[in-house]
């Protein structure tokens, strides 16, 4: 399995495609607006997903102060309450997770980690960049539209985000939010499709499949399934935006809203439960395999350890993607929908813990005989190896149909997803962060801030959703403005409650700490140089730091050897890049 | 090594949280203590699982931390050990899926002795019916439902004549006897979630689901809605007393039935 090459010729295949001309930017607006080059576009994609992120940090501390001390803030009302959990869980999922992993880091890295000098579709890239920034402006727009943004929860279930018991149901809120994911859609199949083929046909001479870093397979592997689970959500955000302006009943059965027979009839609103989830299970593997990928690299680079069990580790990704399609009504085990169902959804759930199990094994064994850097990204990478096993834990409970029954829509349900899809991504995104920034400016980030960072939003998150489990087990309910007096909740979870709504602002005030490094270590930090690192990889072995348009001067890097040459028996150092030719005299068989 | 440290105080932390903490579920007042006792191997597998992986790694951080001189080993792959970890594992997840599926049998399986209710949702109340005398709930339909007849009951239908109505109240269930509860909206999704109880299901308007349960204590229990249904969400609250037989005769012979509720208000026809 492992590269032993012994000559140039075993081991890299001509060049089957000439290298192409890339298009050169004409003026300013051409060259840093309307750039059609992937590391631009890149940034753009990051700038506008943190920034909407930022709204969606915000709109969760209100949350978290209605929740902690209800009643204290008479601007928050239930109106607003259910609009808040709408907008920010919508922007976390679409807007910031999708849209940064692979918008942000899957245009930056795939066309430097495959060797590349752009993406294969540089126009449509630079398009599908200016549709998601119009998708976002008419979610914000909801914000401000008559009646406000939509307050259906992010999930929209029909009918009751399309009546007037929830806000915007019959206003503009639904209308606006619906479209924006319509719009959303499109441009990310335009990215998608770049990032797909570029993958399956730029890669460099020598850049095989079994070669590329386990990051370009996470954001490869995503795609293709967004690709393929998009459409679902789609056709269900253009068949309620019917029911909603047209009068159709896709949706909507014979009911009766506050007294007065609607003339819908003949609608399913399971049907709407089955065709958002299944892009929705999808969906949140699309927010995760990206993470899984970047992980393996942080964690082998910062402990100069190959990643334990590559092909594993690739079969592992793979296997999940397929599998994620076959396991979507595990959110629908108590809608209602046949109950011989439960069984099939329950055995695929639980069945695909074992290739994400052996990822936590992998990642875990990588440490194990490594020569482990205690750098910004392996603090991070380590935070998510913590919160990922918790969360990923605690969906055994959720996809075990039975013990669902109890537990959905109760906060556990809650703690869940954010531990598994909210903390350990982040902590993904900002170990690659730390650990890609001088690359994208040539400088490093600060150490202090960073640690600073780290270590408050590591612990504080821990401790705002671990016990969060537990209020979901005592019975209590999400989706609840105010839990009122209900007998069966006793005082002790109002208390619990206030500890995790300040933990929420701790760690919200830590997130202030890393936008000022981010911006300060621009024109302060300390320089980088090109592969701070030492890293294999080839965007590490650019001619120049930044890259500059068209990665690689005048002549495409040739690559020789997997991703993961560290600590190779016999070398000289304790990494190899990938495009370095083999040495001779070289043994890598394994121990 | 703060790492390490850290580590273990979160394993320890996390362990101790469970064990002391006063947030645990609310006792139970039905008969699927089943699904408790599954929540409760869960927690040992994935405890067991969470403690061992964690202190693993903080044993690696500690052990294998950089030092001068020193090199990390090379090894790609370990063919045998991946094989049995992923072999361990699935025998785990096999260990809670099949206790699991055996209890999701019986939750889908109604015993054949099981009475009969049902619960109807509506922003923001619920509403509950009884099959009355005939031992059959009549048919209902939500463009039956009006201002007189909020269940949407139809009228022509004679089983549904001795039906009992329980308007916004309280709903009274015999201890003992198990009953399938059929849940229908006139709305939107909502959820009939009594925590006590444990079942649950939701509502779909246009549809009939079902759960079923014994009520094995007596007690007055709150009802909430488990399904986000508009601004009146948290508020939709109801009320479900189990009692001995002798108070819940007293209290079914109380109630009125749909003909009665009909006459009452066509005094008339």
């Amino acid at each position: 399995m492992v590269d032993i090459p012994t000559s140039v010729g075993d081991v890299v295949p001509p060049a089957e495609v000439a290298d192409v001309e890339l298009y050169h930017p004409k003026s300013w607006w051409t060259k840093y607006v309307f750039s059609q080059d992937a590391k631009i576009i890149a940034v753009q994609y990051a700038v506008t997903a943190f920034s909407i992120g930022f709204v969606a940090l915000v709109l969760s501390w209100l949350i978290r102060l209605q929740l902690g001390f209800p009643g204290y803030f008479s601007f928050i009302d239930a109106d607003h309450y259910y609009q808040f959990i709408t907008m920010h869980g919508m922007i976390m999922v679409i807007y910031l997770l999708t849209a940064l992993f692979l918008g942000g880091f899957g245009n930056y890295l795939i066309p430097l980690m495959v060797g590349a000098r752009d993406m294969v579709f540089p126009y449509a890239n630079m398009l599908s960049y200016w549709l998601y920034l119009l998708a976002v402006i008419v979610l914000v727009a909801g914000f401000f539209a008559p009646g406000g943004p939509t307050g259906a929860g992010w999930t929209l279930y029909p009918p009751q985000a399309l009546t007037s018991g929830t806000p915007g149901g019959r206003d503009w809120g639904i209308i606006l939010m619906l479209s924006s994911l319509i719009i959303f859609i499109i441009g990310f199949t335009m990215g998608g499709l770049n990032y797909v083929v570029t993958v399956l046909q730029g890669r460099a001479r020598g850049m095989t499949l079994m070669r590329m870093p386990l990051t370009v397979w996470g954001i490869f592997t995503a795609t293709v399934m967004a690709l393929l689970a998009f459409p679902a959500l789609f056709v269900a955000a253009v068949m309620m935006l019917f029911d909603r302006l047209l009068g159709t009943s896709f949706f909507m059965p014979a009911i009766v809203e506050m007294g007065e027979q609607l003339k819908s009839e003949g609608g399913s609103p399971i049907l709407f439960q089955h065709l958002f989830w299944f892009f929705g299970h999808p969906e949140v593997y699309i927010v995760a395999l990206p993470a899984f990928g970047i992980v393996s690299d942080l964690i082998s680079t910062h402990a100069r350890k190959n990643i334990f069990g590559y092909r594993m580790m690739v079969w592992a990704i793979v296997i999940i993607g397929a599998l994620s399609f076959v396991v979507w009504a595990h959110h629908m085990y108590v809608s209602g929908m046949n109950p011989n169902f439960g069984f099939f959804f329950a055995t695929t759930t639980l069945i695909i813990a074992v290739p994400t199990a052996i990822k936590v094994y992998n990642w875990v064994l990588t440490l194990w005989r490594g020569d482990i850097h205690l750098t910004l990204p392996m603090l991070f990478a380590i935070g998510f190896i913590v919160t990922f096993l918790n969360g990923g834990l605690t969906g055994l409970f959720l996809g075990n149909v039975v013990v669902d029954v109890p537990l959905s829509d109760t906060m556990f349900v809650v703690a869940h997803f954010h531990m598994v899809m909210g903390v350990a991504p982040i902590m993904v995104v900002f170990g690659a962060i730390y650990h890609w920034y001088p690359k994208v400016t040539g400088r490093m980030l600060d150490e202090v801030l960073g640690r600073i960072h780290f270590w408050i939003t590591f612990v504080g998150a821990y401790a705002i959703f671990f016990p969060m489990h537990y209020v979901g087990l005592v019975g209590v309910p999400r989706r609840y403005f105010e839990l009122g007096d209900t007998v069966f909740i006793p005082p002790s979870v109002h208390t619990l409650n206030m500890f995790i709504s300040v933990a929420a602002l701790i760690v919200g005030a830590a997130q202030l700490v890393f936008l000022f490094n981010l911006v300060w270590s621009l024109f302060s930090g300390r320089q980088a140089g090109g592969n701070p690192w030492r890293a294999t990889t080839l965007e590490w072995q650019t001619p120049q730091t930044p890259p500059a348009h068209g990665n690689w001067g005048k002549d495409l890097p040739i690559v020789y050897r997997w991703a993961y040459d560290y600590s190779v028996p016999g070398a000289p150092e304790d990494f190899i890049p990938q495009n370095q030719p083999p040495m001779a005299g070289l043994s890598r068989a394994p121990a | 090594m703060v790492v390490v440290l850290v580590l273990v105080l979160i394993v320890v932390g996390s362990v101790a949280f469970h064990l002391f903490s006063p947030w645990w579920w609310t006792p139970i007042a039905s008969n699927w203590t089943y699904i408790d006792n599954t929540i409760i191997i869960t927690f040992w597998i994935t405890g067991i699982v969470f403690v061992a992986v964690v202190s693993f790694m903080a044993y690696c951080i500690y052990r294998f931390r950089h030092r001068p001189g020193n090199r990390a080993a090379y090894e790609p792959e370990n063919k045998r050990l991946e094989w049995w970890l992923a072999g361990s594992t699935a025998l785990g997840v096999g260990a809670m899926l099949a206790p699991g599926l055996v209890v999701w049998h019986q939750f889908v399986t109604v015993p054949a002795d099981a009475g009969e209710i049902e619960v109807v949702g509506q922003q923001w109340l619920w509403n509950f019916r009884l099959p009355g005398a005939d031992g059959k709930l009549g048919r209902a339909d939500n463009r039956a439902v009006s201002a007189d007849n909020p269940l949407g009951v139809i009228r022509n239908d004679p089983a549904g004549l001795d039906d009992i109505i329980i308007s916004g109240g309280e709903l009274h269930l015999l201890i003992g006897k198990p009953i399938r509860v059929h849940l229908r909206s006139i709305d939107v999704v909502h959820d009939f979630y009594v925590p006590e109880f444990r079942a649950k299901m939701d509502m779909i308007p246009g549809s009939v689901t079902y759960f079923w349960f014994t009520p094995t204590r007596t007690g007055t229990f709150e009802v909430l809605c488990a399904e986000l249904c508009g601004v009146g969400h948290p508020q939709m609250r109801g009320t479900v007393v189990v009692d001995e037989a002798d108070a819940y005769q007293a209290w079914l012979a109380q109630q009125q039935t749909f003909s009665q509720l009909m006459a009452a208000v066509e005094p008339a026809k």
